[in-house]
């Protein structure tokens, strides 16, 4: 919300800087995001400041109020005329287009004079045809007529982006004074949280202002001179749904005449972001600005005319199915059934706490007007709001909710002002219907329950002058209790407890969150209950970064077609299999992925042009839908990819292999050892559908299918923008993985005597997987069998063909005592015997 | 006899002087230490000299042949030393060559951030708890005091899931959780059903991924991270979310960082507040990244509302308890100096070996 500091001060005084101000401000919860300067002195370009600052200040000495005496033509140009002006010290003579003057135009002296805004040679003003920059007035010819100075329009002071005229002040304005003080103003760009709905009224910011400087408020007056005839039996008001609208009251002003507001109320509402109608319109924007209630004025002639002659009814009621109505933007619009209308016994007149209708809207002819002051439904008004797409300053504060105590004081209000500027007069009286009142809560509670939220020690008479401030009524009774009755302007303030953190809320606001004590954490600690999950991860990642692996994160949102990308067949699988948006933000990222492999490959994709050694891994969650429930699983995975040179280039020696599927084989298995798995990790011929079909390993822990392992296949790689190298990627269960690590291990004892170490090599078949070889080995080993090493694969003519041979190194060990050779020599037999039994491997000499 | 014999002692002293390789040296270890050397042989030739003159003769032999071994000995170490100094000059490297790259793994930046952040709360007693990122309406909104049609909701634009059985103009009952809140709710349930009537307090950190329905800009993305913090117990306090975050800062920032508090709104909190942290890049003087305020805002956080602790199975009058949240990408941009929020899911090489 925009708050002019001007209009602020009206209603409390401020014995403080724009700057102080607005840091009170933020303090209390209405955080100031910018402060736009129109007139008054700008803070240093070097002020540590909060907020944003934007604006100009007009210089005391070069920009004042001054009047025009008369308007004469240009000697040499149509479109111009000059302009004889007095700043209280001397006449000039002003060069200027500005057509609001074209009127006075040889009409001789005026007066009363024009008052105007007069910047004198050498002030420093907006520049209207650069945004953004400024420009100072020089001494210079226009068509032959010498300027220096000139009469501004709200553009050069940065009131508004109006340049089609001059400003043209109220009469009263005093000429001479600096323009600075005399409307010089600081516009507050308040961000108002929904707890703070109160605040969305200058009245309900300066009431803040005023209990945070325990300051007086002074509340507008609602005094209105009634001189018309009795509204009785003149319009009439009928609540069908209390719900739905708490309160309606009608008030009827006529003979009014339309026009321009004063130039002041049209420069606060253009400071506070409206737009100047006529004096009827200005005066409901600006009781609205004023107190937070939205107001309606309908043009009461066609009230009078829908009811045939006879005085109207107003009722309020829901929709009827189909009900349509023109709204004044000129919008057709179809009323869904939990809208809530104002209508007549004609039909609708206007949307309620939304917008009002064209037809009966006031209009340049308009003489009569019934003025609307109401309350509505905050959630009606959200969801009709939402449905129309319409946002309007009404339905933005019926929102946040509004007290219906403010309906009368904001009506009177407006008639008053309506008298003022429109010189009409008003009716005796208001209809209201107020047929369900507000209950404001009445909070007890004790200094005890601040306490126990807050951790300050306040007295009662402390807390109670705290909360008075804001106009709760608080009595204190003897036996230490604090009975607070919430002042008829919130609606934020619960009961019970609910209530009481409400009040510890206001009372933590007003006396400072910054004096407020800070603590260590004294409470008894809490049951530790195994929430291991995450230690685990940490463990997993961790054994991951030592394998020189980096981690990385890519989005939960993807598309089907780009996790097709990743598998042979590139066939999408339908949206209908994903957990999917209703609402994505974009067609490539509507619904949640389920493998991590796609995310990988693009990543990979994108740094394959910068580097040529990547390994990379993620840990995270895939989405998948359940057959029952509303929600889908969520399990863990990880997710690993190998591509380039094993070893980044080096000076020294021949540049490194690309990496293959046994680089990638052996991080998992060094990922098993360090996680100190139970049992190895098992590898079989396997299938995926993004991998070579003989180059895939299916990953085993015991029983348990962990995940794949393997090349990508070429037509995968193909797809995407890598080198020649091989990818190796992997996919695993990251849930399986994290549940296997164990908690805790036992060491084997460190041997005491020395191995026997021999090498072994068998030829067996092509088609004997190695993985049977070393079993054999190790069943014929027996206890004594350390360790058995892989260092060399054969094939050759003089092993056969379709034959190759396996070097293994085995190690014998006794935790006892030294092996002899004999031992050596009755456990290698044994092996040998082993590994002819069970794949046909027969020692090689 | 004896005159022969100094005389050969200057003449091997000469000789080994002149010695500057260890095959020489060798050679002339034999000629004049060997069995057969003239001076090892004088003892053989004692008959030669009067008997009285024999111990004299016998006492200046043996200086002589101690004399040539120590000479001797002084000279092979000083062969050695040379050719140490040989070897050593020949085998120098030019040590400006590049040395040999090694692979390095790293964790993610928001990884870590995330377990610099958690650390901290862990060493005062928080526990890790985490929670699904696909959940209802009612835990990630209406269980946190946000109902349906709450002004509060346009704080945070929505991904819906697609739910079968639910009309296009239903509000979806399935969101991407908007926050980590929700696992308040979760962690509240858990604790309290270990003890329905008495439940045991807790302190909880929940990081995790949270969603927003926003354009992916420099400054906004559709997904991003969170650290939540939970402690409800019979006397936690405001004053103490003032110290425990504080404590955070202090230990997060640095031992001199300074913060302050300013009240703020969020549903589930009350009082709610926002926390600054005074800017470590600029010391609080004022840079373009805590834009000239000196305060970089790095948490909300609050006292946990009634319903919210009602919700969750804790009775408001008995228990009251403190939550905050805070955005590891941002604590991460503002330590590094990280202006464009999309490099975190982009996960290019070269921003991620920075770390
Ligand atoms: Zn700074």
């Amino acid at each position: 919300m925009k708050v002019p500091l001007s209009w602020l001060k009206d209603y409390v005084d401020i014995p403080l800087s724009v700057e102080d101000l607005a840091n009170l401000l933020t303090s209390l919860g209405l955080e100031v995001e910018a402060v736009r300067y129109v007139g008054l002195p700008m803070p240093p370009a070097d002020a540590r400041l909060d907020f944003k600052t934007s604006g100009l200040a007009w210089d005391p000495d070069k920009i004042v109020v001054a009047e025009v005496r008369e308007v004469l033509p240009h000697p040499n140009a149509d479109r111009l005329v000059l302009a004889r002006v007095y700043d209280g010290q001397a006449e000039h003579q002003v060069v200027t287009g500005a057509p609001n003057l074209f009127a006075y135009k040889g009409q001789g002296s005026l007066d009363p004079p024009l008052k105007v805004a007069y910047a004198r040679e050498g002030a420093v003003l907006l520049d209207p045809y650069n945004p953004g920059g400024t420009l100072r007035l020089k001494r210079r010819k226009i068509r032959g007529v010498e300027s220096y100075s000139m009469v501004c329009s709200e553009k050069e002071l940065g009131i508004s982006d109006e340049h089609e005229g001059i400003i043209l002040l109220d009469a009263d304005a005093p000429t001479g004074v600096p323009l600075a003080d005399y409307m010089g103003d600081a516009v507050f760009d308040i961000a108002i949280t929904p707890n703070m709905a109160r605040a969305l009224g200058i009245l309900g910011v300066a009431r803040e202002v005023a209990a945070a400087l325990g300051a007086p408020l002074r509340v507008p007056d609602t005094a209105v001179v009634m001189e018309g005839p009795p509204i009785e039996g003149r319009a009439e008001v009928r609540i069908t749904d209390p719900d739905a609208n708490p309160r309606f009251a009608v008030g009827l002003i006529e003979d009014v005449t339309l026009g321009p507001s004063p130039y002041e109320v049209q420069r606060r509402l253009k400071l506070a972001g409206m737009r100047p109608i006529n004096n009827i319109v200005d005066a409901t924007n600006y009781v609205m600005l004023e107190w937070g209630e939205p107001l309606h004025a309908f043009d009461y002639d066609i009230l009078v005319e829908r009811a045939g002659g006879q005085a109207p009814t107003i009722i309020t009621r829901r929709a009827r199915p189909g009900e349509r109505l023109t709204t004044l933007d000129g919008e057709e619009r179809v009323l869904p059934p939990y809208a809530v209308l104002v209508t007549d016994t004609a039909g609708p007149l206007s949307i309620a706490g939304v917008m009002g209708g064209a037809e009966s809207e006031v209009r340049p002819t308009t003489r009569r007007v019934l003025l609307e002051a109401a309350v509505w439904d905050p959630i009606t008004i959200r969801r009709v709001s939402k449905a129309l797409k319409l946002t309007t300053e009404a339905a933005y504060r019926y929102q946040r909710g509004v007290h219906p105590a403010l309906v009368e004081p904001a009506l009177l209000r407006a008639l008053e002002l309506m008298r003022r500027w429109s010189g009409g007069t008003v009716a005796q009286g208001i209809v209201d219907r107020y047929p369900k009142p507000q209950r404001d809560p009445v909070n007890r509670f004790r200094p005890a329950d601040i306490r126990r939220l807050l951790g300050l020690d306040l007295t009662a008479t402390e807390i109670a002058n705290l909360l008075r401030r804001l106009e709760f009524r608080v009595t204190v009774h003897d036996d230490g209790t604090i009975e607070a009755q919430t002042p008829p302007h919130r609606l934020d303030i619960g009961e019970g407890v609910v209530g009481i953190a409400d009040l510890a809320e206001e009372i933590a606001r007003l006396y400072g969150y910054d004096r407020i004590p800070a603590t260590r954490l004294a409470d008894e600690l809490p049951p530790y209950l195994g929430l291991e999950r995450a230690r685990r991860e940490d463990r997993i990642k961790d054994a991951l970064v030592v394998l020189g692996l980096q981690e990385v994160i890519t989005y939960r949102l993807t598309a089907p077609e780009r996790e097709a990308r990743a598998t042979v067949a590139g066939e999408p699988r339908p949206d209908s299999e994903y957990v999917r948006l209703v609402n994505p933000i974009a067609h490539d990222r509507r619904v949640l992925r389920q493998t991590l492999l796609p995310n990988l490959l693009e990543v990979a994709e994108r740094n394959a042009r910068f580097v040529a050694r990547q390994a990379l891994f993620e840990w995270g969650p895939v989405f998948l839908p359940r057959e029952e429930g509303l929600l889908p699983d969520e399990p863990q995975r990880l997710a690993l990819l190998l591509t380039g040179p094993r070893e980044d280039d080096f000076w020294a020696g021949a540049a490194a292999e690309a990496m293959d599927f046994y680089d990638l084989k052996g991080v998992l298995e060094t990922l098993a050892r360090a996680l100190h798995l139970p049992q190895p990790l098992r590898f079989e011929p396997g299938e995926h559908p993004s991998m070579h079909p003989g180059k895939t390993a299916r990953v085993l822990l015991g029983d348990k299918v962990l995940g794949h392992l393997g090349e990508l296949h070429p037509q995968v790689k193909a797809r995407y923008d890598f080198g020649p190298a091989a990818v190796l990627v992997a996919e695993l269960d990251g849930c399986a993985l994290r549940d296997a690590l164990p908690d805790r291990f036992t060491l084997r004892p460190v041997p005491q005597f020395p191995p026997v170490i021999e090498d072994l090599a068998f030829v067996v078949d092509e088609t004997v997987p190695a993985a049977a070889v070393e079993d054999a080995i190790r069943a014929g080993g027996g206890a004594y069998l350390r360790a058995v090493t892989l260092f060399d694969v054969y094939r050759g003519q003089n092993i056969g063909a379709g034959k190759k041979s396996l070097a293994y190194r085995v190690a014998y060990q006794a935790p006892d005592r030294t092996l002899s050779d004999k031992d050596a020599a009755r456990i290698r037999k044994k092996i040998v015997k082993r590994v002819a039994r069970e794949v046909g491997g027969v020692l090689r000499g | 006899m004896l005159a022969e014999l100094e005389r050969l002692y200057q003449q091997a002293l000469a000789e080994l002087e002149a010695i500057t390789d260890s095959v020489a040296l060798d050679a002339w270890r034999i000629a004049h230490l060997g069995r057969k050397a003239p001076l090892m042989q004088a003892f053989g030739r004692m008959r030669e000299i009067p008997p009285e003159e024999r111990p004299q003769v016998g006492r200046r032999i043996n200086e002589l042949r101690d004399a040539l071994q120590a000479a001797y000995e002084a000279r092979a170490e000083a062969l050695r030393q040379a050719e140490l100094a040989r070897a050593l000059q020949e085998e120098r490297l030019d040590v400006t060559l590049p040395g040999r790259p090694r692979p390095y793994g790293r964790l993610h930046p928001t990884t870590q951030t995330i377990r610099d952040i958690v650390g901290i709360f862990q060493s005062m007693g928080f526990q890790v708890f985490q929670s699904r990122e696909v959940e209802t309406d009612e835990y990630n909104f209406q269980l946190l005091n946000i109902p349906p049609h709450h002004p509060a909701r346009d704080m945070q634009d929505t991904f819906y899931v697609a739910t079968p059985g639910v009309d296009e103009d239903e509000t979806p009952p399935v969101v991407l959780r908007t926050h980590t809140s929700p696992g308040q709710i979760h962690a509240m349930r858990h604790y309290a059903a270990q003890d329905p009537e008495n439940p045991p307090p807790i302190r909880v950190v929940l990081p995790g991924m949270v969603f927003r329905y926003e354009q992916i800009t420099a400054r906004s993305e559709i997904q991003f991270t969170q650290v939540e913090g939970l402690a409800v117990g019979r006397h936690i306090t405001f004053s103490d979310l003032k110290g425990t975050l504080t404590e955070w800062a202090r230990r997060m920032f640095g031992p001199g960082a300074r913060t302050r508090f300013r009240p703020s709104y969020f549903p589930f909190t009350e009082p709610s507040v926002e926390m600054d942290v005074e800017c470590f890049l600029c010391g609080g003087k004022g840079c373009s990244v805590c834009k000239h305020t000196g305060w970089l805002e790095v948490l909300g956080a609050g006292m946990v509302h009634p319903v919210v602790l009602r919700n969750g199975g804790y009775d408001p009058e008995r228990y009251s308890g403190f939550a905050f949240g805070m955005g590891p990408e941002r604590i991460t941009m503002l330590r590094h100096g990280i202006q464009d929020i999309r490099h975190f899911w982009r996960n290019d090489v070269r921003f991620l070996e920075q770390f």
